[in-house]
């Protein structure tokens, strides 16, 4: 290969991981457009919040992908005729790229990497993208119905709202540690300032600051894990590093194996982090309490959807390889690592010299699984240990956390506190199926994929849910001046419409049938079953009881309780833009479940990429 | 007219009359009512339609399969489907809620808070019951289950009474604590189901439903199978599939925690699941509580249908579903139903509110139920007795459908008393004959008809049910009839203490105005049932008795077949209670090639 072609083909691959990556450029283009419209004089007089929406809409719209049938027909993949659009965005290639040959023209398709494997571009990026700018687009219409952030600060908080999704989205779509962090960062830094957003207040100054220490321990922990990994293992990319590891523990136990445990640990302590995961949720109640409904909106799903997506990036892909039989070192030798290992460095050499034949305790395993049809992992694989190591943490703390949600959250007087520890307890839910996808691994691909599309049911119901209980707790806020549970007493005589949605996105976080909350549970109970975690799942049974008692207690009060003497009018009639909006929110939730199959075929494809 | 429109119709007609009466701007109380009752009344003609003979949709008699049943796509990847259909254990229990409704809604003209919104909860809590009683799919039965939870917590805790939020919350998490066991068997059930088995040819074969939906899959899988090549399991949700599975495979024998086998533990779950909303002692605490405080035409609904969906859940998937464990549960189960049958009739001697009274009592007579469930394991020359069991079990179904009638009666009494002198005290009471005769003699045969009198329909399924008692457990059946004097004394001393007599001397004297017209209707109906069923029981047995006896036939056949093993199973079944081992062995056997 000629030095010109290299650089005709780099110059290919660019073009075509910009194409799908366009989303994400819009994005940033809206920002640098918001951020310039504060320069001129006229610049003042164009609402930054029609800027933001037009953006986001176009980034939305542009994150659907122009293939849709690639996935079934994989052989139309590499032939495929791109969409016009397209084709004008890759006219000033050279026309000489037509001499070169076919595999190296072809368009990113979903289930391909982009920038030279940094980043995968499959289904469950698409699901991700989707659900983010769509929530983006969702909140900027809230925010323009209840008026925060006012004029001045809008073009910031904007800025901070679009440039932490970029982050959100890099961190769904990370295949390598070095940009997971970098979304990790992208996504916190905005974060921090956006808990601030309500200047002044003092509650506010202290949730941002609060937010910020936290989130820079923890991402210096995390930091740190991810160095320790990828020095032991000689990358940072992650299906090297899950090749190697496989090696590593197929050879036996060698020294590095503290280390790999450790960075582990401090890796998932980031992410649990991010997650507000027991024992690392302090700053989540704190933080929820004092920065506006709106951000709290925009923390609650938002960044937990790209915190879960980080989750499942990262424990499939270091475990998710097929791995080296244990009792066979020949095989150690040749073991090949993927293709994009070779665009990194490789130090591993070294340690296939010191190899010694110490067996792993998965012989163990064995029994337990079940043979089914075509695992990723075979059962008795050296992966099989890391991922019961693995499930076994996730497991743990999404028991954990799931169950310390839903009873701290007994005691909470204000709303958004309550909230922020619903949010814990649906974290804790939303890590379950995590396990449950790594620990089908080696039993059963299907129920794996099975599993992973549970998470992206379950978001897609939690994106309506909390989007829609935040919604109503600001434009409340605005009327009442207040986030105090009391303070919502018999507010049913008053808008009853915005009450009875209220209590139908209360039920459905409870899980209740015929809800959208019921549907995702429904699922990942399911799931979990399947992959046999049954203490998992009577812990999740067991907490779905806990939580009714402090959803319906809200309700309770605003159903049951006498008014208050003293309350500004809370009337928000349903016809309205604002009870119109929260309307669109509740009735998804209603009636989701009877369009149950065209979500399960969406989902089971945002799934299926991961085990290719 | 398709059966698919017509039981759908039926199902979401109420739903139309909520849509109605939400739309309906400035809508006064008693236009909701009316239109509620328009609603109702029409859903009730229909059900009872399908009494009439000779109509193209008429409800066969002594037909034991499952009619007017239809199935559609709703979630196929998930083997989900909307499967509606009535056979001869739904059929009487639909009948009873369209009933009940109506009468329920014709009773509420006292209710003039938040009118709209009751008849809208009321109205979806209608399609909730139908829908219970209807589907056939496990899912689907699920989501109804708790569809009616919903209206009934917020109709309770508005319009109840003094104490109504803590009734409310205790009915809503005892209940959502049973549903949430079942969600768990139900899952364990459909992940271990497996259409593609040899032994269900005949029935994949046969079945219309499963030829509709999932039967050239079945098919394909059972020749597979035959052919001995690996096949992906096809589970299934479709209940009667589901029946066919745990009665002629031995899929759900699987060892799955602590050496029970999983049959076993979802009939535990499951049993807990149906005994809370029965309610059974010792989880039967939320029903006086709820039963106190709902407003009259709810403690209506909850006596006279709720409290019945755990008894068909009992009938339709517990037992027939998961035949050895019930079989390993008998004694408990009976030894429970006893106790229930007994703690409720002495708890209800102890009462000195009329309508803990009437809650007390429901509890007794639902261990009825319970009992007559459980006789399965009666030995008659080697074999399963099908007999005694289908006699219990028709009991159990008559029982609860003449408690349906006669606890709606009751507490439709009490009600009516406490709207005119605002107390339930049995002590300030006496002396209503003589004012409010009429009222005082429908009282008479309605309570009757709850304490068992013969030529009433109380009599029929406790009787049937003791009898078949005898032949598993004589000291049962013995203990279990010292409940007809309990019933006979608590009755009668409350006949005595709120009607006889000389004279009235509580609160509120002025107000013992005589019962309306519309009072003495929904009686007089109530009553005019309990009489016809009570005399010619035979109207309610032809309808149901052919189902219930296959029920038990199969049972029977499943336990007889397992207590005298043939050559091939001897070594795989010689002990429910040892099922892990054996199942291990095959577990091998089958890994192993």
């Amino acid at each position: 290969m000629s030095f010109y072609q290299l650089i005709v083909n780099a110059k290919w691959e660019s073009w075509a991981s910009t194409l799908v990556y366009l989303p994400e450029i819009v994005l940033c283009l809206t920002i640098v457009i918001l951020l310039l419209l504060r320069l001129p004089r006229w610049g003042s007089r164009i609402s930054s919040l029609g800027i933001a929406l037009v953006g986001s809409v176009i980034a939305f719209v542009l994150s659907i992908p122009f293939e849709t049938t690639a996935e079934a027909n994989p052989e139309a993949a590499t032939t495929a005729q791109p969409v016009s659009l397209l084709q004008e965005e890759t006219s000033p290639n050279p026309p000489d790229i037509e001499a070169s040959s076919e595999e190296t023209k072809a368009y990113k398709q979903p289930g391909d990497t982009i920038f030279s494997g940094l980043i995968v571009y499959d289904g469950l990026t698409i699901f991700f993208r989707q659900l983010l700018i769509l929530f983006v687009v969702a909140l900027l219409i809230l925010m323009g119905l209840t008026g925060i952030p006012d004029r001045d600060s809008g073009a910031d908080v904007f800025t901070l709202i679009l440039g932490a999704t970029v982050g959100f989205s890099l961190m769904v779509s990370s295949n390598h540690l070095l940009i997971a962090f970098l979304g990790v960062e992208m996504a916190s830094v905005p974060s921090y300032v956006l808990a601030g957003t309500l200047k002044g207040r003092r509650i506010a100054s202290e949730a941002a600051l609060k937010f910020a220490l936290y989130g820079a321990g923890a991402a210096g922990v995390m930091l740190y894990g991810m160095s320790l990994m990828a020095g032991a293992l000689g990358s940072a990319h992650l299906p090297t590093m899950a090749e190697n590891l496989a090696q590593l523990t197929a050879n036996g136990v060698d020294d590095r194996q503290l280390v790999l445990f450790l960075g582990g640990l401090m890796i998932l302590v980031g992410l649990a982090f991010k997650l507000s995961a027991f024992p690392f949720h302090f700053w989540c109640p704190d933080v929820f309490e004092g920065a506006t409904a709106e951000v709290d909106a925009f923390l609650s799903v938002a960044s937990k959807a790209a915190a879960i997506g980080l989750l499942l990036r990262f424990a499939i892909g270091i475990s998710g390889v097929p791995g080296e039989p244990i009792e066979a070192p020949a095989a150690v030798a040749q073991a090949t690592s993927t293709e994009e290992a070779k665009n990194t460095f490789d130090i591993l050499a070294i340690s296939q010299t010191e190899a010694t034949s110490l067996t792993f305790a998965a012989q163990a395993d064995q029994e337990k699984t079940k043979l089914e049809e075509k695992p990723v992992t075979d059962p008795d694989s050296s992966v099989v240990p890391i991922q019961d190591l693995i499930v076994f943490l996730i497991g743990l703390m999404a028991a954990l956390t799931t169950t310390f949600g839903n009873l701290a959250a007994y005691g909470q007087t204000n709303i958004k506190r309550l909230m922020a520890y619903s949010t814990i307890a649906h974290a804790g839910y939303l890590m379950m199926p995590v396990a449950a996808a790594v620990a089908l691994l080696s039993k059963d691909q299907a129920g794996a994929q099975e599993a992973v599309a549970s998470v992206v049911v379950y978001l897609i119901a939690y994106f309506f849910m909390n989007l829609g209980v935040f919604a109503i707790i600001a434009l409340l806020r605005n009327r009442i001046r207040s986030e105090e549970i009391e303070d919502y007493a018999g507010i049913v005589r008053e808008s009853p419409g915005l009450v009875v949605c209220f209590g139908i996105l209360m039920f459905s976080l409870i899980g209740l049938p015929p809800l959208a909350g019921f549907l995702g549970k429904f699922w990942i109970f399911a799931a979990l079953w399947e992959a046999g975690l049954i203490t998992l799942l009577f812990i999740g049974g067991l907490n779905t009881f806990f939580s009714i008692f402090y959803y319906l207690r809200v309700l309770k009060v605003m159903v049951l309780s006498p008014e208050p003497d003293h309350r500004s009018p809370a009337a928000i009639p349903i016809i309205s833009w604002p009870g119109l909006y929260v309307a669109a929110l509740t009735v998804p939730v209603a009636i989701l479940l009877v369009f149950w199959e065209p979500i399960r075929v969406y989902s089971l494809w945002a799934a299926a990429d991961l085990f290719q | 007219m398709s059966s698919a429109a017509l039981l759908s119709s039926i199902l979401f007609f109420p739903c139309l009359g909520a849509l109605v009466i939400l739309f309906w701007a400035r809508i006064s109380p008693a236009m909701c009512q009316k239109v509620s009752l328009v609603c109702s009344g029409l859903v009730a003609l229909a059900t009872f339609s399908f009494l009439l003979p000779g109509l193209p949709w008429s409800f066969a008699p002594y037909e034991a399969t499952v009619q007017h049943g239809f199935a559609l796509d709703w979630i196929p990847s998930f083997q989900i489907y909307y499967y509606l259909g009535l056979d001869g254990i739904s059929f009487p229990l639909v009948v009873l809620t369209a009933g009940v409704s109506f009468l329920a809604i014709a009773a509420s003209g006292t209710i003039k808070k938040h009118a709209v919104s009751y008849y809208i909860l009321i109205l979806l809590l209608i399609t909730g019951m139908l829908g219970v009683f209807l589907s056939l799919d496990l899912f689907l039965f699920y989501i109804f289950w708790e569809v009616v939870l919903l209206p009934m917590y917020f109709l309770i805790g508005i319009w109840g009474g003094p104490r109504k939020e803590y009734a409310a919350i205790k009915f809503f998490l005892y209940t959502i604590f049973g549903s949430i066991l079942m969600l768990i068997a139900l899952l364990m059930l459909y992940f271990a189901s497996d259409l593609t088995d040899p032994r269900l040819e005949e029935f994949v074969k046969s079945d219309t439903i499963i030829q509709q939906t999932v039967g050239s899959q079945a098919l394909e899988g059972i020749e597979a199978r035959q052919a001995d090549d690996a096949v992906q399991p096809l589970h299934t949700f479709n209940i009667l599939a589901l029946q066919k599975i745990g009665q002629l495979t031995d899929q759900f024998d699987e060892p799955l925690l602590w050496g029970y086998s999983l049959q076993w533990w979802a009939f535990l779950l499951l049993f807990i699941g149906f005994a809370i909303k029965l309610p059974l002692v010792p989880v039967h605490t939320w029903l006086p509580d709820a039963h106190v405080e709902a407003p009259t035409p709810i403690s209506m609904i909850l006596a006279g249908v709720l409290l019945k969906m755990g008894g068909y859940g009992l009938i339709r998937i517990c037992y027939p579903i998961c035949p050895e464990a019930a079989q390993w549960f008998a004694y408990p189960v009976a030894i429970l139903g006893v106790i229930a049958m007994l703690y409720g009739a002495f708890a209800a001697l102890a009462q000195w509110d009329f309508k803990r009274l009437v809650a007390y009592s429901s509890v007794s007579h639902m261990g009825y139920v319970v009992l007559g469930l459980a006789v399965c394991s009666v030995y008659a020359g080697g074999q399963v007795d099908s007999q005694a069991w289908a006699m219990g079990m028709n009991g159990a179904m008559f029982q609860m459908i003449a408690h349906g009638i006669s606890s709606a009666g009751m507490f439709f009494c009490v009600g009516m008393l406490y709207d005119r002198v605002k107390h339930r005290q049995l002590d300030q009471f006496g002396g209503l004959f003589h004012r409010m005769p009429t009222f005082s003699g429908l009282s008479f045969g309605i309570f009757f008809a709850s304490m068992g009198l013969p030529g009433l329909c109380g009599f029929i399924g406790e009787i049937f049910v003791l009898l078949s008692t005898w032949k598993f457990s004589a000291v049962l059946a013995i203990v279990g009839s010292l409940t007809l004097l309990l019933t006979a004394g608590y009755i009668l001393w409350t006949l005595q203490r709120v009607y006889l007599g000389f004279e009235y001397h509580g609160p509120l004297p002025e107000k013992l105005s005589p019962a309306t017209k519309g009072e003495i209707s929904i009686l007089g109906v109530l009553l005019a049932f309990a009489i016809l069923l009570g005399i010619y029981p035979q109207s309610l047995f032809r309808y149901m008795e052919a189902t219930v006896t296959q029920t038990a036939d199969a049972l029977a056949e499943r336990l007889s077949a397992k207590e005298e093993p043939d050559e091939q199973q001897a070594q795989l079944r010689i002990d429910p209670l040892e099922a892990p081992a054996d199942t291990k062995t095959l577990l091998v056997e089958r890994v192993q090639p």
